[in-house]
């Protein structure tokens, strides 16, 4: 370290020049302060602040748990297993299993929201991964520099609307669109198709009300994760050494197979993290998916068409309407789907660092740009 | 002996990628250009619904615009978003304030003095707070804020949650902005004889700071687009504006207002709901535009330099 006073600069050497007296003030600075001295004291203050963020995450897990607890006990394994949302009766008096208060009759399953949850964020990332990608490469490799820059500014705009925005937007428009020109057609193709089960899931009928459901769901989770997976793969791509791509090219190979031969496969991993933290991000997303999905409560999505409900929107939807239950039941039975979202979500950020650890490359926080 | 057939030399070769003029074959032509053609595509798809987003919020809000809107509070059945409008600074603005704070200490110690297995598990968690679903923190200050501490509906619960959301991207940005000052700088300032905290807040953060201001604006743009985590604890539609209470005391805020009017029975509140939608676009993109304008201002300085 070089942070010898001027007075112990060793006998001999030239006394360092201070015509505007600055390495005084410096001195001066170096004054303790309640007895820590200038190295220690931001230290300490930063240090502070940067555990923050861990303690708040330990604080959220625990409140979460310690919410749920009772819930877990009541609502058992079978949990997982049951697609029920019957909040039990109001008026008669609450009763007492296994030392947990609830309302006579009360029954939740997590079965249909785990699904919906996961259902629609599927359908996100099979359209954002591949519409990413190739965003990426047309900015990196053959946009030039203004115009990619235009491209990332769509982007970030993309990454900075609110998702209420999204919300509205998908509900007043991308809805009646789906609905009036693209799940007939979509479906009644299907409908022409041998009766497959797996093909049976693409079929009939698109009753839902302004197109609100599942599909029309995935493909604003798809939109709004967009930003995330293409511009951390055009980071990544722009880091790719010259050397390998030249190499490609003065093998005779034209930009295209340089990009699939080397490119590509160089940021794989970078890409496969982007996308789990694309994932997380559509796992997570509430107020878009409460206002296009459709609010179903119990009931399993039996085609791409119909509503369905997640994790996080159910949240936002029943919390008020979960004050009613006295006993408290309702939003305890709440927080154990957040504690399961939550859970779900850490496991899948986590996931996407790990996976990104060994490729080298850094990931974006949250929602990317 | 074997002869060698000088016609059918090619016989079990596979066919050759380029033509006799060295020009790409067909099929590879064909590869090139369905591929480049996807690409290409890709970034129409991603231009499409920006496009229509962006013109579909200008459609509802602009042609029926009013400056009332601007000046009036909200009642039960329309007025303006003059209360939102207040209320959104407000929790912007404290955000900023507090999340800016503790967001650039927290970068500052990661980049400066976080050493090896600390550093990391700070990081991570640090980016994992980032990716929690931001109904889960809502939910969270709902029952250990609102309900917990008996703070109510407040500003200081909804502070507190969205500094939860934005800290990580200040913290991450500015940990960035300060790895990329060179080392030329403190070599310099400390062969000068600066002190390590005169060369942090003289030098370093000088150099960092536009990169840390556009974190910050980035964040903060976030924090203004933010409905979930605000519904339980900031309140939601009480028509209340600007509060110096930090608790016990609701908030409006435009985000509420989409959530709240877009499918009200009143078609002033309706249209009141796209209006604050339109607000809060030119917001969002009005502080995205500005750290762009400082991130290129920076660069071209760099660049000269």
């Amino acid at each position: 370290m070089l942070t010898n006073p001027p007075s112990q600069a060793p006998p001999g050497s030239v006394p360092p020049q201070d015509p505007t007296g600055d390495a005084t003030v410096a001195l001066v600075g170096a004054r303790p302060v309640f007895g820590l001295n200038q190295e220690t004291l931001p230290r300490l203050v930063t240090g502070l602040a940067a555990l923050l963020p861990f303690l708040a995450l330990i604080a959220v897990v625990l409140i979460l748990a310690f919410k749920a607890y009772p819930a877990i006990k009541f609502n058992g394994v079978g949990f997982f297993g049951r697609t029920d949302w019957v909040p039990g009766s109001t008026y008669a008096n609450p009763v007492k299993t296994g030392g947990v208060l609830h309302p006579v009759g009360a029954q939740y399953g997590a079965y249909q929201l785990i699904a919906g949850t996961l259902l629609s964020s599927a359908i996100a990332l099979f359209f954002a991964v591949p519409i990413s990608i190739g965003a990426a490469l047309t900015i990196v490799e053959k946009l030039p520099r203004r115009a990619s820059m235009a491209v990332g500014m769509f982007l970030e705009t993309l990454a900075g609307i609110p998702s209420v925005v999204y919300g509205l937007w998908a509900y007043l428009t991308l809805g009646p669109v789906m609905q009036r020109d693209v799940e007939p057609p979509v479906a009644s193709f299907f409908g022409h198709l041998p009766n497959v089960p797996i093909l049976n899931f693409f079929r009939g009928p698109v009753a839902s009300s302004q197109g609100q459901g599942l599909i029309t769901a995935g493909l604003v989770l798809a939109i709004m994760i967009v930003p995330i997976i293409a511009a951390t793969t055009r980071d990544l791509l722009r880091q790719v050494p010259r050397l390998p791509k030249e190499g490609a090219l003065a093998l005779g190979m034209n930009d295209w197979e340089m990009v699939r031969k080397v490119s590509l496969p160089w940021v794989r991993s970078g890409i496969i993290g982007a996308s789990v933290l694309g994932l997380a991000r559509a796992l997570g997303e509430t107020m878009a998916v409460a206002m296009i999905a459709g609010s179903a409560l119990n009931a399993l999505p039996y085609n791409l068409y119909q509503n369905i409900g997640t994790i996080a929107a159910t949240i936002v939807n029943q919390l008020d309407g979960s004050l009613n239950d006295g006993t408290g039941f309702t939003t305890r039975t709440l927080a154990e789907f957040a504690l399961v979202l939550a859970v779900i979500t850490l496991a899948t950020n986590v996931g996407a660092r790990l996976i990104v650890r060994r490729g080298g490359a850094v990931l974006p926080v949250g929602r990317g740009v | 002996m074997t002869t060698i057939d000088i016609d059918n030399i090619d016989a079990g070769q596979p066919e050759p990628d380029v033509d006799l003029y060295g020009r790409p074959s067909s099929r590879r032509s064909v590869v090139y250009w369905a591929g480049w053609g996807a690409c290409a595509l890709a970034v129409l798809v991603i231009a499409a619904p920006i496009l229509s987003i962006l013109w579909g919020v200008f459609e509802r809000a602009v042609p029926h615009w009013h400056w009332s809107v601007l000046t009036e509070d909200t009642t039960a059945t329309g007025g303006g978003l003059l209360s939102e409008i207040e209320g959104t600074l407000e929790i912007v603005a404290s955000v900023g304030i507090a999340a800016g704070i503790i967001g650039v200490c927290a970068g500052i110690y990661l980049a400066e003095y976080a050493s090896g297995k600390v550093g990391a598990v700070l990081r991570v968690a640090s980016e994992v707070l980032a990716g929690v679903p931001s109904i889960v923190l809502g939910y969270v200050g709902y029952f250990a804020l609102v309900i917990g501490l008996h703070w109510q509906f407040s500003l200081s619960a909804a502070l507190i949650v969205l500094s939860a959301l934005t800290v990580p991207y200040i913290s991450k940005s500015t940990e960035a902005a300060m790895r990329q000052v060179p080392t030329n700088y403190r070599e310099g300032a400390d062969g000068l004889g600066m002190s390590p905290l005169r060369t942090l807040s003289r030098i370093v953060l000088k150099a960092a700071l536009p990169g840390i201001t556009t974190g910050w604006l980035v964040a903060m743009a976030i924090a203004m687009g933010e409905t979930a985590p605000l519904l339980y604890t900031a309140g939601s539609f009480t028509g209340d504006g600007a509060t110096v209470h930090l608790t016990h005391q609701p908030l409006s805020y435009l985000t509420s207002m989409v959530w709240n009017g877009y499918q009200s029975i009143y078609p002033g509140l309706v249209q009141l709901s796209y209006d604050s939608a339109f607000l809060l676009v030119v917001l969002v993109l009005l502080l995205i535009v500005i750290s762009r304008v400082i991130v290129s201002f920076t660069q071209r300085h760099t660049e000269k330099g």
